[in-house]
């Protein structure tokens, strides 16, 4: 089986493990043991569906783009993760792991953001449940995504601003990684993707595969098959690993598209960092090299380990695309649809639409991870206010 | 007998120096920040009994903003694994040395090849603290054939269980992080430090030294009430980064050096 659970050491395949400071082994420990026994526990299982339920708004509805298909002639459905509450598919795995906190009698929750959402998901959460808040954020994405800087703070969170490395979202994990080692008996490191050490790869998708498993009902509902081709956008691959699941077990074809510039799995290169080892962009010596993406989202230069796995056993592909492909993508949906996507899903479009002549006929399913409200602003600046979109 | 016949050169100097009723003090230094080589040198003379050099990585993950701005200027300076290695037997110092650095260059490299690299490179261990006992076997092994002897870590929350088989792949010494948090000097010295010290203590004969957290030469005293030694790394660095130079370094260790001799 595809996507099934990773082995004892926390790996898919070779990918995976625990590399971070002897510090944080039995945190990490503690947290796999609580999230096993909380998934096998059917009265949380039912709380977590809930609460996404009458406060998230689960489940998320699967929209037909019925102009866009006629122009590429594909067929493209949108699973639409933008109308959850906060704004993208982030809340599915902050509902999650704010619930295992506290069942763990963690008071606090420490998160790193890019673009925002999963530090506006994780403020909220931490509202919802009455606890202490503090999210970490580059120097850079708080200039580029003001609003959810702002967002954060009305739902009491503390952001604070790093301005180690890159200013971006690789140095808001070292710095939350810094935080966690320090005040790790009473706080849950948040993490926002499927990356980080064993069991967050795996903990994290499972949260998120409730995205797969409504789009399958939907697909089948609505055309009784599966789609042709499942494309998502990859940062660090959880909202692409939420409804890959959902599919990986079928013969559609799962596409993961990443930044050109943060195309880790397209390089290749397999290292350690954040607690993993996966692919990673780094230069001749092994230092980390900074991303570099229109999308704060999206601007991380690794990826979740399954995503590396399935990369390697060719299950799935990871083409990238251009900052000035995703423009285009964007205005072009909200032109067309109706719809303005947040920049990193318009990442997923930008390929349907630069692959359209090979996809011709085919059914499409995109999972529109978030909405572009955000970026906005971003936007005003690139495109510029009035002029002709 | 002297030790080192029987252990790697960094636990063996450091066992004969222990055994003959000294505490131990190593001192960190970032290579490749400006001055860093006198500033080696400086520390030994100064009278540290080994010596930590740093490779500047791009996520230091275990490093407080001092150690952190020394890295970041370093690398911005062109320090690499290649240039910080090339100088190290030239300096002299008399004392084994030990690298500090992220697992990642030592994986990217390949195992065999970092290990040999340090080898020739006048090392004697290595300490890569985002490299816990769970995934640090197979770089044990090939920096065991190299002849380099891996430093393992100690938290403050590794468990009972876990802390002997710990310690017993640990070579060199045992590094006893004295408290919860990254590297940093801090105003006191953690309960934990001593605590930790204690625990491993109890499970093993090797030299235990506390790192992390040590500011001042009183609490290196206080650490040593425990512990075999301290090692000493932002509270160095620092004296670097304020302009300090290699004589600075030197004040600083022969400070620490008097007061441990003193007890
Ligand atoms: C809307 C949206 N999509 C995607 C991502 C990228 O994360 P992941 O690859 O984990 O889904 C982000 C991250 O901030 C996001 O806000």
């Amino acid at each position: 089986m595809v996507m099934a659970d990773p082995n004892e050491e926390g790996r898919f395949g070779e990918f995976g493990g625990r590399f971070v400071p002897e510090t944080l082994i039995p945190a990490c420990e503690e947290l796999e043991a609580a999230f096993r026994e909380a998934w096998h526990d059917q009265a949380f299982v039912e709380e977590f569906h809930q609460i996404l339920t009458d406060f998230g708004g689960r489940p998320s509805a699967l929209t037909e783009c019925y102009r866009l298909s006629e122009q590429l002639g594909v067929r493209v459905l949108l699973k639409r993760e933008d109308l959850n509450h906060t704004g993208s598919h982030k809340i599915n795995n902050v509902i999650g792991q704010a619930l295992l906190a506290r069942r763990m009698g963690k008071t606090r929750l420490v998160a790193e953001t890019g673009a925002g959402q999963h530090g506006v998901a994780t403020a909220t959460a931490a509202a919802l449940l009455d606890m202490e808040c503090k999210v970490y954020m580059g120097e850079v994405d708080m200039a580029r995504q003001e609003l959810n800087v702002f967002r954060m703070q009305l739902l009491g969170a503390e952001v604070e601003s790093v301005s180690s490395g890159s200013k971006t979202l690789k140095d808001a994990v070292n710095e939350a990684l810094r935080d966690w080692v320090a005040t790790v008996e009473n706080t849950h490191y948040c993490l926002g993707s499927v990356m980080g050490p064993h069991p967050y790869p795996w903990m994290v998708r499972t949260f998120h595969h409730i995205i797969g498993d409504e789009a399958h009902e939907q697909c089948l509902s609505l055309m009784q098959r599966v789609p042709d081709v499942v494309v998502a956008c990859v940062g660090g691959g959880s909202n692409a690993a939420g409804i890959f699941s959902g599919f990986a077990n079928t013969d559609a074809r799962l596409v993961g598209v990443e930044p050109a510039g943060g195309a880790a799995v397209g390089r290749g290169v397999p290292g350690v960092v954040h607690g993993m080892i996966s692919y990673l962009m780094q230069d001749e010596d092994g230092q980390v090299q900074e991303a570099e993406s229109i999308s704060a989202g999206l601007d991380y230069p690794g990826v979740g380990p399954e995503h590396a796995y399935l990369a390697s056993i060719g299950r799935a592909e990871y083409p990238s695309v251009t900052d000035e492909e995703v423009v285009k993508a964007f205005q072009r949906l909200s032109r067309t649809e109706g719809i303005i996507p947040a920049l990193e899903s318009a990442h997923a479009l930008a390929w349907v639409i630069r692959e359209a002549a090979s996809l011709q006929g085919q059914v499409v399913l995109l999972n529109l991870s978030g909405r572009g409200d955000k970026d906005v602003d971003q936007m005003m600046d690139v495109l510029g206010p009035g002029k002709d979109q | 007998m002297s030790s080192s016949s029987k252990f790697g050169r960094m636990e063996g100097f450091l066992r004969d120096r222990r055994d003959s009723g000294s505490k131990l003090l190593v001192a960190y230094i970032t290579g490749g920040y400006e001055g860093w080589e006198a500033a080696v040198e400086a520390a030994a003379a100064g009278g540290a009994d080994a010596i930590e050099i740093g490779i500047p990585f791009s996520d230091p993950v275990m490093d407080g903003p001092v150690i952190q701005k020394a890295s970041q200027a370093a690398l911005d300076a062109g320090a690499s694994p290649g240039s910080v290695l090339s100088a190290v037997p030239n300096l002299d110092t008399g004392v084994p040395h030990a690298v500090m650095t992220y697992y990642n260059l030592a994986h990217h490299a390949g195992h065999e090849r970092f290990a040999a690299t340090l080898a020739n490179s006048a090392i004697d261990a290595a300490i890569l603290p985002d490299l816990p006992l769970v995934e640090s076997g197979p770089w044990r092994e090939a920096a065991a054939v190299a002849g380099i002897e891996t430093i393992m870590l100690a938290a403050p929350t590794t468990p009972e269980e876990r802390l002997p088989e710990l310690c017993e792949a640990s070579k060199g010494f045992v590094y006893a992080v004295g408290l919860l948090g990254v590297t940093g000097e801090r105003a006191n010295l953690a309960s934990t430090a001593i605590e930790i010290a204690g625990r491993c203590k109890q499970v093993t004969d090797k030299p235990v030294l506390t790192g992390v957290g040590i500011g001042s030469p009183e609490q290196a005293v206080e650490a040593c009430s425990i512990a075999d030694g301290v090692i000493i790394g932002s509270a160095v660095v620092r004296r670097l980064l304020e302009g300090g130079g290699a004589e600075g370094v030197g004040e600083l260790v022969a400070s620490y050096r008097n007061a441990l001799d003193a007890g």
